[in-house]
């Protein structure tokens, strides 16, 4: 297998008495969409920035793209491509005018009006930024972290804000650029979000890596039983199963018809993620910056 | 591309924002221009010998120190303070842009803006108010090195006090202490009507050393004797601006902080 594209041992950085990152160890391989989940304070944000070259790390080693980010040369940032939580400053100028003045960093750029197009900018593209919306916003953030053609990619809580329809037409240009090959390193609190992108999730608290795997595995999900649900004489009854082929055919033979208002769950996403972090959030660690 | 193209790209994105930017024209730009027309018309009636002395030609060369310190400090501290907080300054650094390309830009937009106000003041002041052009070469030449070193030492000074305050209050941070400092230096008023001890804590500061050497250049030869010195001591003048500039660019160097405080 080839070198993976983010490398981390024993990461650690301590801000005062705190212990953001504490012994984290992760590896993100070439071409995947990693998705780094943890409940605020947990090091997710911390991790990152050193991962991006933006802040100096206690202890551990860390290699991005087979180079180590703190004093990284300006070279390592030709491939790199990052995505910040909000690009202010920029309400004076146009889509087109900032894409072009960010190219002109690149050696070898996309194109801007292949970018403005990949993005669905390109009707705004001579407009003044400050009138875009917020959903239009955020995609110009991710043109201008894709502009130079980056062979990773790192978004921040890229759909923070965003109505249903803006988050599924967001997702459809990630896993677009995924398609390329670009890796990626998203972190969110969206637990859908990570399920529809991420090829694989890890989910830290407390500085530490709790687990690691796809987002259809977590914690065993898919080991775990399932919920039976319908709904007979008027009453909504439900079991939990470790068969539920099982007790589905048992049901159709008792159903004439349809059985009513049928459903089969096992746990979400979301539930083996909130029960993974429960023994790590408490009052105080949601208060701590990340 | 090369640092320097990419520090003229720069200067032109810098100078697209400057001139959409309605406050950053007006109050920076226009502001002196304005100033310096408004007194002319005001004070007429008190320059008697208006063939001597007019009101144009007593304000001109506080309007041009003025126009200096705004352009290159005022605009310097403003927008740099504001691009740290808004993460402009985190962005450009998330990219390859070395960073030399990012002040080689702000230096080009104050260049330009600082020019461009100067040859607008000297045009209004001539046409406008009869305010003589600087007579012989040696004047020109004192015009243009007084206006240089001051336009370098405000711009590296700006950059250097940004650091000092957040985008929220920066704005009151540089405005109150330049206005202070605008009448102590004798911008506003004749320096002469200054008080003696003021005076001296003026002589502290730039502007003071900008003002006077923008009087040697505009002024009649004997005014020089109504100068802390009685002379317009062009030689020292330089020698304070170019020490200002030199230890505002270490200062600028030493404190530059590309994030905002308390992130990184």
């Amino acid at each position: 297998m080839s070198e993976p594209a983010i490398r981390i041992r024993g990461l650690s950085k301590t801000y005062g008495q705190h212990r953001a990152v504490d012994g984290l160890d992760l590896d993100v391989r070439c071409g995947e969409v990693f998705a780094l989940l943890g409940p605020n304070g947990a090091g997710k944000t911390t991790t990152v920035e050193v991962l991006e070259g933006f802040r100096d790390r206690d202890a551990g080693e860390v290699s991005v793209l087979g180079t180590d980010p703190q004093g990284a040369p300006l070279a390592w940032r030709e491939r790199i491509g990052i995505v910040l939580q909000s690009s202010g400053g920029l309400d004076l100028l146009t889509p087109r005018e900032v894409l072009r003045t960010t190219a002109r960093c690149y050696r070898q750029p996309r194109e801007v009006d292949e970018v403005l197009t990949r993005t669905g900018l390109q009707e705004k593209a001579d407009e003044r930024i400050s009138g875009l919306s917020g959903g239009q916003r955020r995609r110009l953030d991710v043109a201008l972290g894709i502009v130079g053609r980056p062979e990773l990619l790192f978004l921040d809580e890229p759909t923070t804000g965003f109505d249903p329809q803006a988050r599924r037409d967001f997702w459809g240009l990630i896993r677009d650029l995924a398609s390329d090959g670009t890796t990626i390193l998203l972190t969110t609190h969206y637990l859908d979000e990570a399920e529809h992108l991420a090829d694989r999730v890890g989910v830290i608290a407390a500085g530490r890596l709790l687990a690691l795997d796809t987002p259809a595995a977590l914690g065993g999900r898919q080991s775990q039983e399932a919920t039976v649900s319908w709904e007979e004489d008027g009453v909504r009854r439900s079991l939990r199963t470790a068969t539920p082929t099982a007790e589905l055919l048992a049901l159709a033979a008792r159903f004439p018809g349809e059985v009513p208002e049928l459903t089969v769950t096992r746990p979400s996403l979301e539930d083996t993620y909130l029960a993974l972090i429960a023994p790590h959030v408490s009052g105080e660690s949601a208060q701590v910056p990340a | 591309m090369n640092t320097l193209a990419l520090g003229l790209d720069r200067t032109v994105v810098e100078l697209k924002m400057y001139s959409r930017e309605k406050e950053a024209v007006f109050f920076s730009f226009l502001f002196p221009i304005l100033l310096l027309s408004l007194f002319a018309v005001i004070f007429s009636g008190q320059f008697e010998d208006a063939d001597a002395m007019s009101a144009g030609r007593f304000f001109m060369p506080g309007m041009v120190a003025a126009g200096v310190l705004l352009t290159s400090f005022q605009t310097m501290a403003l927008s740099v303070a504001t691009e740290r907080d808004d993460g402009t300054l985190k962005r450009l650094r998330s990219t390859p842009m070395p960073p030399v390309a990012y002040f080689l830009g702000k230096v080009g937009l104050v260049a330009v803006t600082s020019v461009v106000q100067l040859v607008t003041l000297l045009v209004v002041g001539r046409l406008g108010f009869d305010v003589p052009l600087p007579d012989g070469g040696r004047r020109w030449l004192v015009l243009a090195a007084v206006f240089a070193l001051g336009v370098v030492a405000g711009t590296v000074l700006g950059i250097a006090y940004s650091s000092l305050s957040t985008a929220r209050s920066i704005g009151a941070v540089v405005i109150g202490p330049m206005l202070v400092l605008q009448f102590i230096s004798g911008v506003y008023i004749g320096w002469q009507d200054v008080p003696d001890w003021l005076r001296q804590v003026a002589a502290l500061f730039p502007l003071k050393w900008i003002a006077q050497g923008m009087r040697s250049v505009f002024y009649p030869q004997e005014m020089a004797s109504l100068e802390m010195a009685g002379s317009w001591e062009t030689g020292r003048t330089l020698l304070v601006l170019a020490a200002w500039a030199a230890g505002g660019l270490v200062l600028c160097v030493s404190t530059f902080r590309w994030f905002k405080r308390g992130t990184v």
